[in-house]
């Protein structure tokens, strides 16, 4: 699904080469498809068309920027109007009023509200030194009171017990009564899952919320909800005076669109993300990579992260030192560079990771890529020092010998010595154009990258 | 539109208005009421591509997906044509015929093998039912006259065990527990359990995984393994659980486990709630596995037969 979003952006692109301004008619294909990677992302449909309609607006009349395409400055437009719309900033968690503040968690079946109530008790205990008390009013599901206390005693928090002969409403007035008297900071109210249809059921959750007062309602999401997000947020919206939300299991591969349709519906802000169901699996939100996620732009966020951590930072540094500097880039940092690139898992685990934009009209051939990538470096091993700083002294008797040397043939290194006079101009445009600039550049450069 | 009250889903408050068909028309009759507004409505309407597109629309918010949909659309204008058809009214049986035809293939009942015990493996991501989808199907089967013992293979989240045990003693039928050890631990000794005692249906429980969590999905196929080894014909059925919430991340979900563990039939629930579960249209096309059982409720009976007819009536109606 990933590919297919990737590659409509690319199309969105392709489409709009050439043009010098954003008009009607030159958006109106580009905007189809991103509609499409909107609804395959699971924004619900309703909000799809008032965003779709909104970017058109904003869009029209925009000149291009010589340095971009047309494409790209749509894309920019939607990426920003996607962030914006996600809420632009992270929005805290609001805890400032008498204590006990309360918190109350409200969702569907399996949205994942008790096992978020124990990372919030977490992370109020560690990251805000919060006297925190959990307690359940989830008197239906087998077990549920029983998990949350589990969680607790792991997490050692206080705990409040209940039981299933209880009124939840009745339970939610004796913790909160408890909380009071032994000087809590803050009551986390975990709650039976509810449908939003179910009339008895939201009342009953509507009276927990008059009887707790609660700072903080928390509508929890599942990150993987379809279309019918649009509805039970509207439903959960109508019922309780929501606070924020919390998208969970985003550590699945789901685009995650429901962010966006609940966003839209409650207009209240994600404030924090589950990932992972260890129970230090919850991060703030961060709308503009939530924005990158649901339009497939992929993570470039975390290729960055990742390739400081993967890659020699000294090597990488003394690299841009000698491209600043307008030094020659030669066989030695080229070999560098592709044992880097082995580093951080092969050109294709590199190339995924970049927004389609920049990958356009490349396919890696995963085989080819680590195979060739070890016959480059031993055709530059069989060189001396200086051949490798000078490659213009590499003549006909040279080549020979580096080719004996490597047990390949001599026009497998003058295809080599063709890739880097390449890469050596990418690394000219790297200096100035940045990353994008040299991924394109790259194009047709490494074998395996097509 | 919410407009009718649901009973409380309290377990101690059951009451079974008329056997699970009636419930599960009645869980279903909820969407009914509410696509009446959607695909229902647009049938009143003169054919044109302006109505297309609103039947396009009507689809994906029923999380049939663009690509599904633009095939039934498709499928639908040439035989529009072919028809020389001019009211939107006369495509309406076409497009369900289409659904059903696409959905038919995948409505087969769980069968239970003579082979005893018949081991049945539970598997999905996190909180899409499977706890609750084992305590049902034990009712079911314990009315169709099997004995059953459940296997709490969900070792790792907090209560899982306890959960389950609940869901026996509701059934009164034994649970397999471990203090300590895993999934395939317990799961191996309930095989064991069920030999000895000669019980007919083994209904194994595992913890929720995403498959992103590599990890867990080699886990789950080192289960399968340890399965096999103590039953070799085992396990007879890999029910794959889904949240009929899910969007076409569902589809995902079917490939991935399918991929890992050649899954042999799919249990969808939450079908008493708004979400349609279209989703299951785009699984029929690309990864036919047959649909088990839909949940329509957290009670004992929630539990249906899927049936293809019955499921696009809702749909579409
Ligand atoms: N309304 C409704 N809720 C369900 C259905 N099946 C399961 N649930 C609820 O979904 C939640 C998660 O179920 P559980 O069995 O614990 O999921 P598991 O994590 O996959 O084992 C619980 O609150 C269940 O009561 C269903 O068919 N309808
Ligand atoms: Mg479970």
């Amino acid at each position: 699904m990933l590919e297919q979003l990737t590659d409509r952006l690319t199309g969105v692109i392709k489409s709009l080469r050439g043009q010098s301004r954003l008009s009607d008619s030159n958006i109106q294909e580009a905007l189809r498809e991103v509609r499409i990677a909107l609804l395959e992302a699971d924004v619900a449909l309703p909000v799809v068309k008032t965003f779709i309609d909104e970017v058109r607006q904003e869009a029209i009349g925009q000149s291009v920027l010589t340095s971009l395409t047309p494409g790209q400055v749509l894309v920019g437009i939607v990426h920003q109007a996607l962030t914006r719309l996600m809420g632009e900033k992270n929005e805290a968690l609001d805890l400032a009023t008498q204590p006990p503040a309360v918190i109350l968690m409200a969702g569907l079946q399996g949205s994942g509200k008790t096992t978020t109530s124990g990372k919030l008790a977490k992370w109020l205990k560690e990251q805000q030194r919060k006297k925190v008390l959990l307690v359940s009013c989830d008197v239906y599901r087998p077990a549920a009171i029983e998990q949350l206390h589990v969680l607790a005693q792991t997490l050692e928090v206080d705990w409040f017990p209940s039981d299933l002969s209880q009124a939840p409403s009745a339970i939610a007035r004796a913790a909160l009564d408890h909380a009071r008297r032994h000087y809590h900071d803050v009551l986390i109210v975990d709650t039976a899952g509810r449908l939003a249809i179910d009339e008895a059921m939201m009342h009953e959750i509507q009276q927990l919320h008059a009887a707790l007062h609660p700072i903080e309602t928390l509508f929890v999401v599942d990150a993987m909800q379809g279309q019918d997000a649009v509805n039970t947020a509207r439903a959960f919206g109508e019922a309780l005076p929501l606070t924020g939300v919390i998208l969970t299991k985003l550590d699945g591969d789901a685009r995650g669109g429901a962010a966006l349709s609940v966003r839209h519906v409650t207009q209240k802000p994600v404030k924090f993300i589950g990932v992972g169901e260890k129970l230090t699996g919850l991060e703030a939100f961060h709308p503009e990579r939530m924005a990158s996620r649901i339009l497939g732009m992929g993570d470039v966020l975390s290729l960055i992260e990742e390739a400081h951590r993967t890659v020699d930072r000294v090597e990488a540094e003394k690299l841009a030192q000698k491209i600043k500097k307008g030094q020659g880039f030669d066989l030695e940092d080229f070999k560098t560079q592709l044992q880097q690139m082995k580093k951080a898992g092969g050109i294709g685990a590199m190339m995924d990771k970049l927004p389609a934009q920049l990958t356009r009209g490349m396919a890696v051939n995963q085989a080819v890529d680590e195979r060739s990538l070890n016959r480059i470096e031993g055709i530059i091993n069989a060189m001396t020092p200086t051949e490798r700083r000078h490659p213009d002294l590499l003549k006909a008797s040279r080549k020979r010998r580096v080719a004996t040397g490597a047990g390949v043939s001599v026009q497998e290194v003058n295809r080599l010595l063709g890739q880097f006079e390449q890469m050596q101009k990418m690394m000219k445009m790297l200096s100035k154009g940045g990353l994008g600039k040299m991924m394109r550049g790259m194009k047709g450069m490494i074998p395996g990258l097509h | 539109m919410f407009g009718f009250l649901k009973k409380s889903p309290s377990p101690t408050a059951d009451v079974v208005p008329s056997g699970w068909i009636g419930r599960l028309s009645a869980g279903l009759r909820k969407s009914r009421q509410r696509l009446a507004a959607g695909v229902g409505g647009i049938f009143a309407r003169k054919l044109d591509d302006a109505w297309f597109e609103s039947l396009e629309e009507a689809l994906i918010e029923a999380d049939v997906g663009v690509k599904t949909s633009a095939h039934l659309i498709l499928q639908l204008r040439q035989q529009a044509r072919g028809q020389r058809l001019e009211h939107a009214q006369d495509l309406k049986p076409l497009l369900k015929q289409a659904l059903v035809e696409l959905l038919q293939p995948l409505e087969k009942p769980l069968e239970v093998t003579t082979h005893s015990p018949h081991i049945i493996l539970f598997v999905g991501v996190n909180g899409a039912g499977k706890t609750t989808t084992i305590g049902k199907l034990a009712q079911h089967l314990i009315q169709q006259g099997h004995s059953v013992l459940l296997a709490a293979g969900d070792t790792f989240r907090a209560a899982a065990v306890a959960q389950l045990v609940s869901w026996g003693e509701r059934n009164q039928v034994p649970v397999i527990t471990q203090e300590k050890g895993d999934s395939a631990a317990v799961l191996f000794d309930a095989i064991a359990a069920a030999k000895a005692r000669g019980i007919q249906v083994v209904l194994a429980d595992t913890a929720g995984r995403l498959p992103t969590q590599l990890h867990l999905m080699e886990e789950i196929r080192k289960v399968k393994r340890v399965v096999q080894k103590a039953d070799a014909s085992a396990p007879h059925d890999i029910l794959l659980v889904l949240d009929a919430n899910t969007g076409q991340n569902a589809l995902a979900q079917v490939r991935a486990f399918d991929d890992a563990l050649q899954l042999t039939g799919l249990v969808i629930t939450k079908l008493d709630g708004t979400a349609r579960g279209g989703v299951l249209a785009a699984i029929a096309g690309e990864r036919p596995v047959p649909i088990r059982f839909v949940g329509v409720g957290e009670a004992l009976e929630d539990l249906q037969r899927f049936g293809a007819q019955e499921f696009v009536d809702a749909l579409v109606e």
